[in-house]
């Protein structure tokens, strides 16, 4: 590798070799790879190394001293137990529902807060603080606020006559309310990258569709929505990477439950090295590193391709 | 008309807005601020006995003054980890936007391959406990660098895309040497983006749940965020001090907010976007 590179260093270098010092600085140039060591030493250590060895020890049974070689079965009791795998559709179930309103809200906030409105500046900022307030506190807020009896949400719905589920203590409906607390929580985020996206599209696209007579409404579906594709691809997958990720949220508000039912791949991760099984929490690890790899990466290939056409 | 329809839409969003958004921390303020019985009725009211500051002190004085202890913690972990990350993800975006050729693929893969896959988080803590730094804060602050890396290795990368090549190779014929290019004429020029860095990341790793959670576990090293989930089984009945220590957790963000709105929005919709 450093002969292939040392042409192009030798004509890049020509005016250095012509300073007074040129010359000894001529074999490692103004950018010198050495200012990877540190950083690429820390990358290696605490992230390659512990993500490669992840596969291995995923087929063992391990008490971080000794790991024995047994083969598929942490993953055989991973897909055979039923907690985990409610884990793993709410896992999908989580992600799939907070990416989707994360786009559809984010969008329509933004050509919002786009629009000739007032407090413009006042609304963008209520709606996108909750992005930077800690999740811990957002999710022991709102577990009060969702409390089934004394909570504010199902208090202020008796009062105009609806009677409030129980939205934490309702098996098939933990996870769902914990989805509709995170896109609260993120929703800010979606928001403003899509603001980004819309404020970049060339005016004249806009005086064009003037000129043609066009409604607000065509504006928005034939020049706004496709021209903030970029937009859309990044928030599909930000929330997406953060939605099968997710853990403080959950963890916080139901620890997995009632039961098993909240219980999403990354909780499952902890209860399994909290319990002392660290083979089989590690097969958590490689379960989660596939299906995030395998959603994520051909997702952003396919938007990215069409994005091209 | 379009003003009058600019105002009602503009008015009904910000009635809407305040009912979704602005409750909650209302509510938050209001329960740190009742007695320890009105608490525990959890009602959206204006306390009786309106005591925010006593709680606030009793929150502080808790088990030993717990909580002091866990923002100290919080503190050094973010000042420490954020400096660290600032400088390292500048120097390797530097050079990797400066060479290009076969190197710069590698780099690309590693950087793409930090955003979207998740840490093995047992592997992580053999690897911690080998080198001796399994429940160390040195040993979380080297995880929270190499998992901010690439993040803010593609924030650099973009913007000194920006910088004139012409400043190094000018800096090169006065001699300098690599370090003093660096350090001397790119680091200042990056300032705009240095800050952008720097507030993203303060916020992301002082609100960090997870890892200070699996790799710094026990009470006196714990940081503010896993203190704050801790003293939910604490003050099971005492809702107002569990508040009082929400509202002080949310303060730091809330500054950050105040003084950096336009920085933090734009940082982050570029960040995501490159991302």
């Amino acid at each position: 590798m450093a002969s292939t590179l040392s042409t192009s260093e030798a004509t890049r270098l020509a005016p250095a070799a012509r300073g007074t010092q040129g010359l000894r600085r001529k074999r490692s140039g103004p950018y010198p790879f050495w200012f990877y060591l540190v950083p690429g030493l820390i990358y290696a250590v605490f992230f390659l190394l512990p993500t490669f060895s992840s596969f291995y020890y995923s087929f063992t049974r391990w008490d971080l001293f000794t790991s024995r070689w047994i083969g598929l079965d942490n993953y055989r009791t991973f897909f055979a137990e039923q907690a985990l795998v409610i884990g793993l559709r709410n896992t999908l179930i989580y992600a799939v529902l907070t990416s989707g309103v994360k786009v559809v809200l984010g969008m329509a906030l933004a050509l919002l807060l786009t629009s000739k409105i007032i407090a413009r500046g006042y609304l963008r900022s209520v709606i996108f603080f909750p992005v930077l307030v800690s999740t811990i506190g957002v999710g022991l807020t709102f577990t009060v606020l969702l409390n089934p009896e004394r909570g504010l949400v199902n208090q202020a719905l008796g009062a105009v006559g609806v009677a409030g589920p129980g939205w934490l203590t309702n098996p098939s409906l933990a996870i769902v309310s914990i989805a509709l607390v995170d896109i609260w929580k993120g929703v800010g985020l979606a928001t403003v990258i899509y603001i980004a996206g819309l404020v970049s599209i060339p005016q004249e696209y806009y005086e064009a569709a003037e000129v043609d007579g066009a409604s607000r409404w065509d504006v928005i579906r034939n020049i706004m929505l496709p021209l903030a594709k970029p937009a859309t691809v990044s928030v599909i997958t930000l929330s997406l990477i953060g939605g099968l990720r997710s853990f403080e949220l959950i963890w916080t508000m139901t620890k997995g439950g009632p039961g098993f039912a909240s219980d999403v791949i990354a909780s499952v991760i902890y209860k399994q090295y909290q319990a002392g099984f660290y083979g089989l929490s590690t097969a958590g690890s490689v379960v989660l590193f596939l299906l995030v790899t395998l959603l994520v990466v051909p997702l952003q290939w396919w938007l990215n391709r069409t994005e091209a056409d | 008309m379009k003003n009058t329809r600019g105002v009602v839409i503009g008015a009904s969003a910000v009635v809407v807005t305040a009912v979704f958004f602005l409750v909650p921390f209302v509510f938050i303020l209001l329960i740190a601020s009742k007695d320890r019985v009105e608490s525990s009725l959890l009602q959206f009211s204006w306390p009786k006995h309106f005591v925010l500051f006593q709680n606030i002190t009793e929150a502080f004085a808790a088990r030993d003054y717990l909580m002091v202890i866990a923002f100290i913690n919080s503190l050094i972990l973010t000042v420490v980890s954020v400096a660290a990350l600032v400088i390292l993800s500048a120097m390797v975006a530097y050079v990797w936007q400066r060479r290009g050729g076969r190197s710069s693929g590698l780099v690309n893969v590693l950087v793409l391959a930090g955003l979207i896959v998740p840490p093995a988080i047992v592997p992580t803590i053999f690897v911690l406990q080998k080198v001796g730094l399994f429940k160390t804060m040195p040993g979380l602050i080297l995880i929270e660098i190499a998992f901010g890396l690439p993040f803010c290795i593609l924030l650099f990368r973009a913007f000194i895309a920006s910088v004139p090549r012409e400043l190094d190779e000018a800096a090169v014929v006065d001699g300098a040497n690599p370090v003093q290019i660096f350090f001397r004429v790119i680091f200042p020029v990056l300032r705009s983006v240095i800050m952008t860095v720097i507030i993203l990341q303060t916020v992301a790793i002082y609100n960090d749940f997870q890892n200070p959670l699996y790799f710094l576990p026990g009470t006196q090293n714990a940081t503010i965020q896993v203190t704050l989930l801790n003293f939910q089984s604490q003050f099971t009945s005492q809702y107002n001090l569990l508040f009082a220590t929400i509202l002080l957790v949310t303060i730091p963000p809330l500054i950050m907010f105040i003084f950096f709105n336009r920085k933090i929005v734009e940082g982050m919709a570029a960040g995501s976007v490159k991302g």
